[in-house]
C-alpha cells in the first residue's frame, strides 16, 4: 500500500521566557492511503503541535521544528517554499479544529465562506463556487438554502458540519481532525461521526483523528498511535492495541476508564502526573509513573521494538537486554 | 528561629507559591521600557516630596527666596553654568520652579484619580452586583458624564466653584469617576457567575464577604492599569485647567500655568516654555508606557 | 427501603426570565436519594442537570416546588438556618480553574469555609493550620502545596482542592457538578477513586451530575436522564443499561462511542438537535426527534411513570414499545 502520510523523527520545541518546551522528541508514524490513523494522548502530550507541524502552522517563535521529515506522498512539507505550502493547505490536506464556534467567520455567511476555499484553489467563477459550496452543505447533511444564513443561526453541531464542509469543499486527500466531536454532546457527536465516515467513504479521504476518547478510536479508525510526553509509544493495527496493547501507558489509558460493558469496583488509574514538558524525565519519559520500571528505565531512551504485524513498541520491556538481565 | 525561617522559605520556594502578584512583578521587571519609566516617576515622586520637606525645615527660605520672588533685572536668561535651565521673564530660576511644580502635578494628580477610585468603585461595584434599577440609574448617569469631554466637564465645575487648587482637584476627580466606576462594574459582572463566587456563596458567606474576599481582589488589577493611565490623563488636565488660567493660580510654580505664562516669550526665550513642557511630556509618556507594561504583566491572557 | 430518604424533591421548579420567555430549565422534577447512596443525572447540554443541583442548594433560587433536606424543608428556611444548613449541604464544581479563588493560597482556599461558619477561631493559627493539613491529606494533596496558588497545580490537583474545601465542613450531602468532566482520562480515574472511597469513609451521599454515561454507570446506585429540564426516566443503575424504556435514553446509550473495535454497534442516530426551552410547547419535549412519536405524544405534558417496580419512565408508549421491542 503507498503511503499517503510518513512523519519521521520530527523534533519540535516551543522556546518562551519561561523555559524550553520539548512538545515533540522524535515522533515517527505513517498513514496509507484511504485508511484512518487515531491519535490518542492527554493534554500537553503533543497531539495538536504535530498535527500543526503537518499543516506547517507552527508559529516560529515561539515554536522551533528542531528535526525531521513530513513526507506527504512522498514530498517532504518542511522543504517546501511558502507558496507552495499554501497550496497543499486545504487542497490536498485539510485541518478541523476542536471549537466549532471559534472556527467560523462570524459576519460572513456560511456559504460564502465555503465557496471563498473553492474559489482560492479552484479556477471556477464565483456562480459555480457557490453552487459548488450549495452541494457541500447537503453533503455533510444540511439544507444547500442554509447558505445565506450566519454562523450563530447554526447550533453547535452544524457548526462542526459546516467547518468539515470547508475542510472537504476542495477534496483533500488528507483530513487532519483535532478532537472534532470533543465540544459536542454525545447524540450530536454520534451524527458527526457517522457523517464523517460516510464521507470518506465517498471520497476515499485519508483521516488522522486526534483524539483522547478510545471509544471514538474504536468506533472510526483502522490504526492507533498512543502518544506520551512527545512520543509516540505505541503503534499498531486497531484490534492489536485494542486487544494487546503492551506499553504499561496504553494498559493505564484502558484501565482508566469506566466500563460501560463490565462491572468493575475501582478504576486502575495510572499513578501520578503528567511530566512536566519543560522538564522532562530522562530515559523513558514514563518510567516515574511506570509499574514495571527498572533501573534502565530511567537511564536510557528505550528503542521501538516490533511486536508482530507492524504493531510496534516503545519500551524496555519488549527487547532491551539491560531490562531482562536485571532482576 | 532563623534558620527555621530560611528552612521554610526554601520548602516554599521549591513547592512554588508564588501568587499572581509576584509573577506579575517578575513580568512587569523584564519590561525594560516599563522598567525606565517607573525609575523616572520614583525620582519624581521623592523629589516632589524633598520639595515639601525642605519647605517645612526651612519655613518656606527656599521657597520664598528662589521660587516665588521675582528679580526683573536678570530676566529671560539663557542657561548657563548658576542656571542650568535658565532664568524666566521674572527672573526666576526654571530648574527650582520645575523641581518645586512636580508636586502639583504628581500628588494632585494622584489624590484626584484615587478620590475618583474610591467614589466610582463603590458605584461600579453597586451597579455590577446589585445589578437591575440600581444598575441602570447609576450606569446611565454616568453615561451622560461620559459623554462631555473630561476637559469640558473639568471647565464646567471649576467655572461654577471658581478657579483654585482644591476646586481643580474636585472637578478633576469628579470627572474620572464614571471611567472606573464602568471598569469595576465590568470586572464585578465578569466575577460575580464565577464558579468560586458561586463556592464561597455554597459555603454561607454572605454578600460584603463575597465582594470584598471573592471579587474585589480580583478587580485590582485592571483598575491598576485604568488608575495609571487615568494619573497621566489628570496630570495634563491640571496643566491644561492652569495654562486656560482656571486652575493654579501664578505665581504658584505649576507647569502648565508656567508653560501660560511664558508662550508671549517663546520667540525670545525658547528655554522658559520648552522646560515645563517636557517635564510634563516625560511625566504622562512615562505613566504611559508603565500603563502599558503594567497590562502586559498583570494580563493573564498573556501567560502561558 | 424502611429509612426516609436524605433528599426529597418535590415537583421543583426554576425558569428564568430572558427576553424571548421563560426558559424553562427545570420543569417539575421529582426524585429523591437515599443516604449513602449516588444519584446519577445524566444529560446533554442545556437539558437543566446543572441548574438542577444548584436548585437543590439554593444557589438558583428554585421558582416552586419543595426540597426536603433530612425531612427538613430546605426552601422556606431562613438566611441563618441556610448558612448552618451549607454545612451538611456541599458542592463540587466541574472546571477546576474558575472554581477557585486565583488570588487564594490552596490552605486559604481550603479554610475559608471553615473561618466562614466559624468551625474554627481565626486567631487559632495552629488549630486552623491542623484541620487544613487533616483534609490535605485526605483528598491525597501533599502538604507542601499548601502555600501554592491554583495557577501553579494541573487541573487534578485542583480539583483536590475543590473537593477538599467541600468537606471542611463535614457534609453530608454533596453534589457534584461534572467533577471529572474537565480532566484527562488518567487523572479522571483518579478523582473517581478518591470520591468513591470519601463516600465509603465518610457515609456521603452524592448527587453526581454529568454528560458522561460511563462514568455514572460506574458510580451511581441510580440514574436520573433529563432532556430539556425535565426527567425522562429514572431507575437503578444497572436497570437503565439493561432496559432503558424511554426512546431518548435508548438513542443516548447508543450514541456512546464504546472502546471495543469489535462491539457492534447498532447506533440509533437521532434526528435534528436540541429544541428551544424557552415557553415549550406542551407535550412530550423529545416528541419532535423521537423516531416512535406519534401524534398523542404532543397532546400533553407527560408525567414520570411507574412503569416495572422502582422504573420510572416519561413516555405514554413506553409499555408498548417495551413489549414490541425486546431489549438488545
Amino acid at each position: 500500500m503507498e503511503k499517503q502520510l510518513a512523519v519521521k523523527d520530527l523534533r519540535v520545541r516551543y522556546e518562551t521566557a519561561d523555559g524550553v518546551v520539548e512538545a515533540l522528541n522524535g515522533v515517527s508514524l505513517s498513514l496509507e492511503k484511504g485508511k484512518s490513523l487515531g491519535l490518542v494522548g492527554e493534554t500537553g502530550a503533543g497531539k495538536t503541535t504535530l498535527a500543526k507541524s503537518i499543516m506547517r502552522l507552527i508559529h516560529t517563535p515561539p515554536g522551533n521544528i528542531l528535526a525531521g521529515e513530513i513526507l506527504f506522498e512522498g514530498q517532504n512539507l518542511l522543504a517546501l517554499p511558502i507558496e507552495k505550502m499554501r497550496e497543499v493547505r486545504g487542497n490536498e490536506i485539510s485541518m478541523v479544529f476542536q471549537d466549532p464556534m471559534t472556527a467560523l467567520n462570524p459576519v460572513m455567511p456560511v456559504g460564502q465562506q465555503i465557496a471563498e476555499v473553492i474559489a482560492v484553489h479552484e479556477k471556477v467563477s464565483k456562480v459555480e463556487a457557490m453552487e459548488k459550496a450549495g452541494e457541500m452543505l447537503e453533503m455533510v447533511g444540511l439544507e444547500a438554502r442554509r447558505a445565506g444564513e450566519y454562523p450563530h443561526q447554526f447550533s453547535g453541531g452544524m457548526k462542526q458540519r459546516v467547518v468539515i464542509a470547508i475542510a472537504l469543499a476542495c477534496n483533500p486527500k488528507l483530513l487532519i481532525a483535532d478532537e472534532p466531536t470533543t465540544a459536542l454532546d454525545v447524540t450530536i457527536q454520534a451524527q458527526v461521526l457517522d457523517m464523517m465516515l460516510n464521507l470518506r467513504k465517498q471520497l476515499g479521504t485519508s483521516l488522522l483523528l486526534i483524539t483522547h476518547d478510545l471509544g471514538v478510536v474504536a468506533q472510526n479508525c483502522d490504526e492507533v498511535a498512543i502518544i506520551y510526553a512527545g512520543e509516540i509509544v505505541e503503534h499498531g493495527e486497531l484490534r492489536e492495541i485494542f486487544h494487546d496493547f503492551r506499553h504499561p501507558y496504553t494498559e493505564g489509558l484502558f484501565g482508566s476508564i469506566p466500563s460501560l460493558t463490565q462491572k468493575a469496583d475501582r478504576l486502575n488509574p495510572i499513578k501520578g502526573l503528567m511530566p512536566d514538558p519543560s522538564d522532562l524525565p530522562a530515559g523513558c519519559k514514563f518510567h516515574p509513573r511506570c509499574k514495571y520500571a527498572k533501573a534502565v528505565c530511567g537511564n536510557a531512551i528505550p528503542g521501538t521494538y516490533d511486536v508482530g504485524g507492524g504493531h510496534t513498541v516503545q519500551c524496555h520491556r519488549y527487547g532491551s537486554k539491560e531490562y531482562e538481565s536485571e532482576g | 528561629m532563623r534558620k527555621r525561617k530560611v528552612q521554610q522559605l526554601e520548602a516554599m520556594a521549591a513547592a512554588g507559591g508564588r501568587s499572581l502578584w509576584q509573577e506579575a512583578l517578575r513580568r512587569f521587571r523584564r519590561n525594560r521600557m516599563a522598567m525606565i519609566s517607573a525609575g523616572f516617576l520614583v525620582l519624581l515622586v521623592v523629589f516632589a516630596a524633598a520639595t515639601i520637606i525642605i519647605d517645612a525645615v526651612t519655613g518656606n527660605a527656599i521657597y520664598d527666596a528662589k521660587v516665588i520672588s521675582q528679580d526683573l533685572t536678570h530676566r529671560l536668561q539663557p542657561p548657563s553654568k548658576d542656571h542650568i535651565l535658565g532664568l524666566d521673564e521674572f527672573g526666576r530660576d526654571i530648574a527650582l520652579r520645575i523641581w518645586w511644580g512636580a508636586r502639583y502635578s504628581v500628588f494632585m494628580g494622584a489624590s484626584s484619580v484615587l478620590a475618583a477610585i474610591v467614589m466610582g468603585s463603590i458605584l461600579g461595584a453597586i451597579a455590577g452586583y446589585y445589578g437591575g434599577v440600581v444598575d441602570n440609574v447609576i450606569m446611565r448617569f454616568m453615561d451622560i458624564m461620559l459623554s462631555l469631554p473630561y476637559i469640558l466637564l473639568a471647565i464646567a465645575i471649576v467655572a461654577a466653584l471658581g478657579p483654585g487648587l482644591i476646586n481643580v482637584l474636585i472637578a478633576i476627580s469628579i470627572s474620572y469617576v464614571p471611567e472606573f466606576a464602568r471598569v469595576v462594574r465590568a470586572s464585578v459582572l465578569s466575577m460575580r457567575d464565577q464558579e468560586f463566587v458561586e463556592a464561597a456563596r455554597a459555603v454561607g458567606a454572605s454578600d460584603r464577604k463575597v465582594i470584598f474576599s471573592q471579587i474585589f481582589p480580583n478587580t485590582m488589577a485592571p483598575l491598576i492599569v485604568q488608575a495609571t493611565m487615568a494619573v497621566a490623563g489628570a496630570i495634563s488636565s491640571i496643566a491644561a485647567l492652569s495654562f486656560l488660567g482656571l486652575g493654579i493660580q501664578p505665581p504658584l510654580p505649576e507647569w502648565g500655568a508656567m508653560l501660560s505664562n511664558a508662550r508671549t516669550y517663546i520667540r525670545d526665550a525658547w528655554h522658559i516654555t520648552v522646560f515645563p513642557g517636557l517635564m510634563i511630556l516625560l511625566t504622562i509618556l512615562s505613566l504611559n508606557i508603565m500603563g502599558d507594561g503594567l497590562r502586559d504583566a498583570l494580563d493573564p491572557k498573556l501567560k502561558n | 427501603m424502611p429509612e426516609t430518604p436524605i433528599l426529597q424533591v418535590r415537583n421543583l421548579k426554576k425558569y428564568f426570565t430572558t427576553p424571548r420567555g421563560p426558559l424553562h430549565a427545570v420543569d417539575d422534577v421529582n426524585f429523591s436519594i437515599a443516604k449513602g447512596e449516588t444519584l446519577g443525572v445524566v444529560g446533554e447540554s442545556g437539558c437543566g442537570k446543572s441548574t438542577l443541583g444548584r436548585a437543590v442548594l439554593r444557589l438558583h433560587e428554585p421558582t416552586a416546588g419543595e426540597v426536603l433536606f433530612e425531612g427538613r424543608d430546605v426552601l422556606h428556611l431562613d438566611k441563618n438556618e441556610m448558612k448552618r444548613l451549607k454545612e451538611d449541604m456541599q458542592i463540587i464544581f466541574q472546571d477546576p480553574f474558575a472554581s477557585l479563588n486565583p488570588r487564594m493560597t490552596v490552605s486559604q482556599a481550603i479554610a475559608f469555609p471553615l473561618l466562614i461558619q466559624r468551625k474554627v477561631d481565626k486567631r487559632d493559627k495552629t488549630a486552623l493550620a491542623a484541620r487544613v493539613n487533616e483534609l490535605m491529606d485526605m483528598v491525597g494533596l501533599a502538604r507542601r502545596l499548601a502555600n501554592t496558588y491554583p495557577h501553579e497545580l494541573d487541573g487534578g490537583r485542583r480539583q483536590r482542592i475543590g473537593i477538599a474545601r467541600a468537606l471542611s465542613l463535614n457534609p453530608k450531602f454533596i453534589v457534584c457538578d461534572e467533577p471529572v468532566s474537565a480532566l484527562d482520562m488518567s487523572i479522571q480515574a483518579q478523582i473517581l477513586n478518591l470520591m468513591q472511597d470519601l463516600q465509603r469513609d465518610l457515609g456521603l451521599t452524592y448527587m453526581f451530575i454529568t454528560h458522561d454515561l460511563s462514568v455514572v454507570k460506574h458510580l451511581s446506585n441510580s440514574i436520573a436522564v433529563m432532556y430539556l429540564g425535565q426527567m425522562v426516566e429514572h431507575c437503578p443503575s444497572d436497570t437503565l443499561f439493561e432496559r432503558p424504556l424511554h426512546p431518548y435514553t435508548q438513542a443516548l446509550l447508543s450514541a456512546i462511542p464504546v472502546p471495543d473495535p469489535d462491539y457492534a454497534m447498532d447506533r440509533i442516530i437521532l434526528k435534528g438537535e436540541l429544541t428551544s426551552p424557552i415557553n415549550p410547547e406542551p407535550g412530550c419535549r423529545f416528541a419532535r426527534r423521537c423516531p416512535h412519536a406519534t401524534p398523542a405524544c404532543a397532546q400533553a405534558d407527560i408525567p414520570l411513570a411507574e412503569q416495572e417496580p422502582g422504573h420510572f419512565v416519561a413516555c405514554i408508549r413506553a409499555k408498548e414499545l417495551a413489549a414490541g421491542k425486546a431489549p438488545a
